[in-house]
């Protein structure tokens, strides 16, 4: 493991000379002495180069000049102006909503001519400098978050110069989640910078190992010229923390499963309706999917146009539009295609194959050929952690949603007069008819409803994977071999046909890799098959047969 | 079966049908009949026909439909300016729906039936690979606009993509010497372009002195969409304390989920970049770049580079295309390159016969749209510089970094065993596309 | 035995073949009869694609096993012709290597795996483009018809193998090309295949093979064999109680079929010039199912027709109407099934036999799912 050499000019990895300048910075905060004048900071935010930028970045943090944190913002913000030319006094401005001022004095000033300015753009390691920059501010913030984000970043760095910074806010920490990341940076700190007594050490090393988590193992597995007692209590701590790694990554494995047979479980629900109530192969279905898909782009669209202050719920109204746009598409593809094909189930394979690509075609003619750019809600973005565990919180959402939609299609299914109307049909037609259903409405319903289930899958796929016309083609094969799996008609059947489709995929992926993975659970497939030929949940009774 | 009657006069009917039914189909074909063999004379007055082989339908619409729309805004452009050598141009699209077969079925098709007078088309390296021997076989000219993984010189072919050494190096010397990238994550689909570069990569890396502790290289399968489980591999393998990157290969549409779930588990560019061959203006139109800002992308052309000319260009196709949010990306410059030097070629040979404008098409010089000269060199390829771009809010990409002047293609990779010894020249005296310079002679390929 | 239908097809194969060949070979170029090199080889292709047309019908319209994967079979014997085609280039590749075929040069292995040796002599490919299929055919088939799969789930996993298939070929590992597939090929048992002679040769070759087959499968159906496969197809359950054994008969035809597609995708390859992984595509074989029902399933005529016919159509869509070309085919596809449920050989016959035992459907296991999904729901 090569040896991390503490600070440094050159940015290398984890923020080690932004912090000490930080940590300088800081202690300035706390000791009443003057601002130290800095190579004009100014100046280098003005340079073209942007090694320099990232520089003046860290000088301006430094200088205690007042205007630091409004420049260094407006910079991150994109609203930094300079002159397009090299000029002595290097001019800088910030664009504000009531005009531009000038980036020193703060001053409002007559905007010069556009052709003159040039926004001071930043790259990765420029933005690294400012994340740097607020993080030192924020140690001090009075807000609980910002300081366990600054926190976070001392641990990162694990920079020796921190040392006295961090010691000094920890006496004053009283919060308890940001204190013990304190101590830990304290400790990443101390174990560093390689001087401090062994029992100091021993401590540090147990802190850590209680951590538990990448960084920390990182951390540790970097350390080396410790003393022997040390050095094996690293060694001991590493496999700790690899051991309980282990066990979370076996849970994360599980995690990853249920997630991908929640969405299994949406793209196929639509179809174990149609195909096991109705007999029904519908090609088409996955076009179903791309049409919920496009109508939740649809809805973002208008409600951006509309009101946009209702951005953050586009998709509490795309899931209704979704389900009624497909449904009525499935209820006109019942009563024009499907209704003339009953009891040919081969024959509404083909046809609906060929309405498959029909409809491709026509949202390809409408909303061109490319992908388009549906954003998820904040509400659905980030991760939840779980001790080890990162759950990204647009899966928990799916999860949730799959498990709702199933069970309110089963609700739907088992009280309620419609529902009871489509057993009834299903179970003996002619009967049916007799006792005064009206079969030909309640089959357009049916396969409204499981259209219209596969239009809110939609809206849940267009969170994670791309919206175009060929979003369908990559669930139908998927869908059909859940509902196998599930045995024809039965919810629950497919329900668990999902999840164990999901969770043998994403078990056998780490060892063997994707594309392999995939392929052992096709050939996994047909071997099953063969021990339960009709699937999981085979219908029961007997089957009439020619 | 057997009950299946028919009299006389229905069997000969169903005959006469079908045959009548296939001679028609045959005839339906645009000008079968009447035109002649193989080798493709095309006239030397009337309007000149050129060739647009570009999917507009399938998985690969998405990319190659824009490519369809900027040819035509060139040849009409090029009609407006008086066509070339007074002769005005006639598109000829079709169609090959993303089927490798049917490219080289419609490439057959452009050059002995419609005779077109060069082809502007394709985009996967298959596609290209099914239709090159149809190009080699009937002398046509093929312009090829994408980026690739080099080893291949065909005479027919004039590549004004980028060969590995014009985009995925300088990319990778870019995250080492600039961002001090210590260990590589090299993520890719499945297939050639992702494995050729990669190995040119790992070789190079290797050459560079790192070590293959600090290398991980992962392969995932087309429209591969559940990334959670790579990611966390990639974070895991960036917690080691050195500066991590990733050099992606993954193809058009994985790279959406790809980068939504690097947002979703908390990884900033800062912390681990992401510099991506494959993600465009294009690719990035349909997404929400919010997430994905501070990532990085290397191409030898941005929409926002800032030329007199590019401005020009573009403002023209948004034009062209009555849409303000069209965008115009790499391969469409290489398409604008390319039309331009085979219009200089016709005109310096004088005529549209494929031979001649093979041979004047060397040397050719056309200004590029970043404010230089693109030339086509004797290997085929043309000689670009290497820009790496941020991606921002916008969808567009931030220049961070430019080669300090044009790279040359190197079409067969010095880093691989099996091609470090040649170079393509169709120049003569050498003419030949894979010559082995340590051995002295032509291998293996064809010669002028 | 041969009836008039037969008789018809086989003048029409046979018939049309020999003439585009000869209007090839005989006329001069500029001469206004003259069918181009690039025309022999578009019918050449046509011509295998009904070859796999007359494989589905046999085990679809016969034996009532709806395969959505016999695209499958077809690639398996295009890939053993491209084995041999690669070997065949030598060292006129790119990297002009003896014995290694480009694509395993570039990824760098040293040696030709176990599994290429022999595809040097053609004699050893063609047997292998039918023996190879055969025994995956009779693997899956084995395992299937034992356990009584059936019906949907039966196509359901039809299709899964293909796209298995599909997804293994992709793989660069496999050495077979990967996703670039094999290509570029220069001859084949000696004969360069540029040139028209050689088009033209393929097609002719093609259409015998085409007739060939035709007759066999004629011969099979029109057998007790055959009468056995239509009992089965129509009545499964009793003709088992009868005494037959309806695996033993459906293996046998779904291992015939699978042959049959072999051979003609090894014919395809040398005449597209290309074999690559997305020939296993699930669409593949549903088009080819697609082209059976046009022309009239349990026909095999019909077969014939329907493939040439679909194939036309999208050549000559695929040109004249790029930006909509899908909606036509779409449409073709809804119309026949709509209002041509025996196809177009079905429209010449409905008439006189009105009658005539139509091929039924296999039966549906009918859904009483939903009463025990309401049970279990609500216990």
């Amino acid at each position: 493991m090569a040896c991390r050499s503490s600070g440094g000019g050159r940015r290398r990895g984890l923020l080690p000379a932004g912090v000490i300048a930080a940590a300088l910075f800081a202690l300035l905060l706390a000791l009443p002495t003057a601002a130290r004048a800095a190579a004009d900071p100014f100046a280098e935010l003005a340079a073209t180069n942007f090694d320099v930028e990232a520089q003046g970045v860290r000088d301006l943090a430094v200088s205690g000049n007042p205007r630091a944190h409004a420049v260094i913002n407006a910079l991150r913000d994109g609203k930094l102006w300079a002159w397009k030319w090299p000029r002595p006094d290097a001019p800088l401005f910030i664009r504000t909503d009531s005009g531009i001022v000038d980036a020193r004095t703060g001053a409002a000033v007559a905007a010069p001519a556009p052709v003159n300015l040039r926004r001071v753009i930043v790259n990765d390691s420029v933005r690294a400098a400012i994340e740097t920059a607020e993080g030192a501010l924020n140690l001090v913030s009075p807000v609980v978050a910002a300081r366990l984000k600054a926190a976070e970043a001392l641990f990162q760095s694990a920079d020796a110069g921190a040392l006295p910074l961090i010691e000094q806010a920890l006496a004053k920490e009283h919060d308890p989640s940001v204190a013990r990341v304190l101590r830990e940076a304290h400790a990443a700190a101390l174990l560093k910078s390689n001087t401090g007594s062994t029992e100091a050490r021993l401590a540090a090393v147990d802190e850590l190992a209680e951590r538990a988590d990448l960084l920390a193992r990182g951390l540790l597995a970097s350390l080396h010229g410790q003393p022997p007692q040390v050095a094996a209590a690293i060694a001991a701590a590493v496999r700790s923390i690899d051991r309980s790694l282990q066990l979370w990554g076996l849970l994360e494995n599980v995690y990853y499963g249920i997630s991908l047979g929640a969405v299994l479980l949406l793209a196929a629900t639509g179809l174990a309706i149609t195909f096991g109530v109705m007999g029904v192969i519908n090609m088409a279905h996955g076009e179903m999917v791309m049409v919920g898909a496009y109508t939740t782009f649809v809805v973002q669209q208008l409600i951006a146009a509309f009101a946009p202050a209702l951005t953050q719920f586009g998709l509490l109204f795309a899931v209704p539009a979704a389900f009624l746009a497909a449904g009525l598409l499935g209820v006109i593809i019942e009563r024009t295609l499907i209704r003339f094909l009953y009891g040919r189930p081969l024959e509404t394979l083909l046809a609906t194959w060929g309405l498959s690509l029909i409809l491709q075609q026509a949202v390809r003619s409408i909303f061109g050929p490319t992908n388009q750019d549906v954003t998820s809600p904040d509400w659905m973005s980030g991760a939840v952690h779980l001790g080890g565990l990162v759950l990204t919180v647009n899966r928990l959402w799916i999860i949730l949603f799959a498990l709702l939609v199933l069970g309110a299609l089963m609700a739907t299914l088992r009280w309620g007069g419609l529902g009871r109307s489509i057993r009834a049909v299903t179970q003996n037609r002619r009967m049916a008819a007799a006792m005064g259903i009206r079969t030909p409405v309640i089959d357009a319903l049916t396969f409204g409803l499981g259209s219209g289930v596969a239009g809110m899958a939609g809206v849940a796929l267009s969170q994670i994977d791309n919206v175009s016309p060929n979003l369908g083609q990559n669930y139908i094969i998927d869908s059909f071999i859940v509902v196998v799996v599930g045995g024809v008609g039965n919810l629950w059947g497919t329900l668990l046909g999902a999840l164990i489709l999901g969770v043998v995929d994403k078990f056998v992926e780490p060892f063997e890799g994707a594309v392999l993975a995939k392929i052992l659970v096709l050939v996994l497939l047909i071997l099953f098959i063969q021990r339960r030929p009709q699937g999981l949940f085979p219908p029961k009774g007997r089957v009439a047969e020619a | 079966m057997s009950s299946e009657r028919f009299t006389l006069d229905r069997r000969q009917l169903l005959g006469a049908g079908i045959a009548v039914a296939a001679a028609s189909g045959l005839t339906a074909m645009p000008g079968v009949v009447t035109e002649a063999k193989a080798a493709p004379a095309a006239p030397e007055t009337g309007p000149i026909k050129v060739g647009i082989l570009h999917s507009l339908s399938g998985t690969m619409a998405i990319s190659e439909a824009p490519l369809k729309d900027v040819m035509l805004m060139l040849i009409a452009e090029q009609n407006a300016k008086g066509g070339v050598m007074g002769r005005q141009l006639q598109p000829v699209v079709v169609d090959p729906a993303s089927n490798w077969p049917l490219f080289a079925e419609k490439a057959k098709q452009l050059l002995s039936v419609d005779k077109v007078a060069a082809v502007f088309g394709c985009w996967t390296s298959v596609s290209r690979k099914s239709v090159l021997p149809v190009f080699e076989q009937l002398n046509g000219i093929l312009l090829y606009p994408v980026q690739y993984e080099g080893q291949e010189c065909s005479r027919n072919v004039f590549y004004t993509g980028a060969a590995p050494n014009q985009q995925a190096i300088p990319a990778v010397d870019y995250l080492m010497n600039q961002v001090g990238v210590k260990r590589w994550v090299l993520e890719g689909t499945d297939y050639v372009y992702p494995r050729t570069t990669n190995k040119i990569l790992e070789a190079y890396l290797k050459a560079k002195g790192v070590a293959p502790a600090d290398m991980m290289i992962n392969y995932t399968p087309f429209g591969y969409s559940d990334w959670q489980a790579e990611v966390a591999k990639i974070k895991a393998f960036g917690s080691a304390g050195k500066k991590t990157a990733v050099v992606s290969t993954i193809n058009g549409d994985a790279n959406v989920p790809f980068y939504k779930e690097l947002g979703n588990q908390g990884i900033k560019a800062t912390d681990i970049p992401v510099v991506a061959f494959s993600v465009g203006e294009q690719e990035l139109a349909g997404i929400d770049t919010k997430p994905l800002v501070g990532h990085l992308a290397a191409w030898n052309y941005f929409e926002s580079v800032d030329t007199p000319l590019n401005k020009e260009v573009v403002a023209a196709f948004k034009k062209f295309a009555k849409d303000d949010k069209r965008v115009f990306n790499d391969p469409m410059e290489a398409h604008y390159i390319g039309f331009n030097m085979w219009v200089k070629a016709v005109e310096k040979a004088g005529t549209t016969d494929h031979d001649a404008v093979i041979d004047a098409m060397i040397g050719v010089a056309h200004p590029n749209l970043t404010g230089d000269y693109a030339t086509m060199m004797p290997n085929h390829h043309l000689t670009k510089p290497v820009l790496i771009g941020e991606i921002q809010g916008n969808g567009m990409f931030n220049v961070v970094w430019q080669t300090p002047g044009l790279v040359v293609a190197q079409p067969w990779s010095p880093y691989l065993p099996e091609s470090k010894n040649l170079i393509g020249d169709w120049l003569p005296p050498m003419s030949c596309g894979s010559y082995d310079v340590v051995a002295g002679k032509c291998v293996g390929a064809k010669k002028a | 035995m041969r009836d008039r239908l037969t008789v018809a097809t086989l003048a029409c194969v046979l018939g049309g073949a020999a003439l585009l060949a000869a209007l090839n070979v005989l006329t001069a170029p500029a001469s206004a009869l003259h069918v181009p090199g690039f025309v022999i080889s578009l019918v050449g292709k046509y011509l295998c694609y009904a070859i796999l047309a007359l494989a589905v019908d046999l085990v679809w319209g016969y034996a009532g096993i709806l395969t959505l994967g016999h695209a499958a079979f077809f690639a398996l014997g295009g890939y053993c012709m491209g084995m041999y085609l690669m070997r065949e280039i030598g060292t006129r590749g790119v990297y002009a290597n003896p014995v290694l075929p480009d694509f395993m040069v570039f990824i760098g292995w040293k040696e030709l795996p176990w599994y290429w040796y022999g595809f040097n002599h053609f004699w050893f490919a063609l047997p292998m483009a039918m023996i190879v299929p055969g025994a995956l055919a009779f693997a899956f088939g084995w395992l299937a018809f034992r356990s009584r799969v059936s019906g949907v789930y039966l196509s359901i996993i039809t299709q899964a193998l293909t796209y298995a298939l599909l997804l293994a070929f992709f793989r660069n590992d496999m050495g077979f090309g990967g996703n670039n597939g094999m290509t570029d090929f220069k001859d084949i048992v000696g004969i360069p295949l540029n040139r028209d002679s050689a088009s033209v040769g393929l097609m002719l070759v093609t259409a015998v093979v085409l007739a060939l087959v035709f007759v066999l499968a004629r011969a099979m159906t029109r057998s007790r064999f055959g009468r056995v496969l239509i009992a089965v197809r129509d009545a499964e359950s009793r003709t088992r109680f009868l005494g037959y054994r309806p695996e033993s008969y459906k293996l046998v035809v779904w291992v015939f079929s699978a042959v049959i597609a072999g051979i003609g995708g090894a014919l395809y390859v040398p005449q597209v010039g290309i074999i690559n992984p997305s020939e296993f595509a699930p669409a593949n074989s549903i088009e080819a199912v697609i082209w059976v029902a046009v022309g009239g399933r349990g026909t095999l005529a019909g077969a014939i027709l329907g493939a040439v016919l679909v194939n036309l159509g999208k050549t000559w869509l695929t040109s004249a109407l790029p930006e909509i070309w899908l909606f036509a085919i779409g449409a073709v596809f809804i119309v026949v099934t709509l209002f041509l449920p025996r196809g177009i050989i079905g429209l010449f016959t409905s008439r006189r036999s009105a009658r005539a035992p139509q091929p039924a459907d296999p039966a549906e296991p009918k859904p009483a799912a939903i009463e025990s999904t309401a049970r279990e729901a609500a216990g």
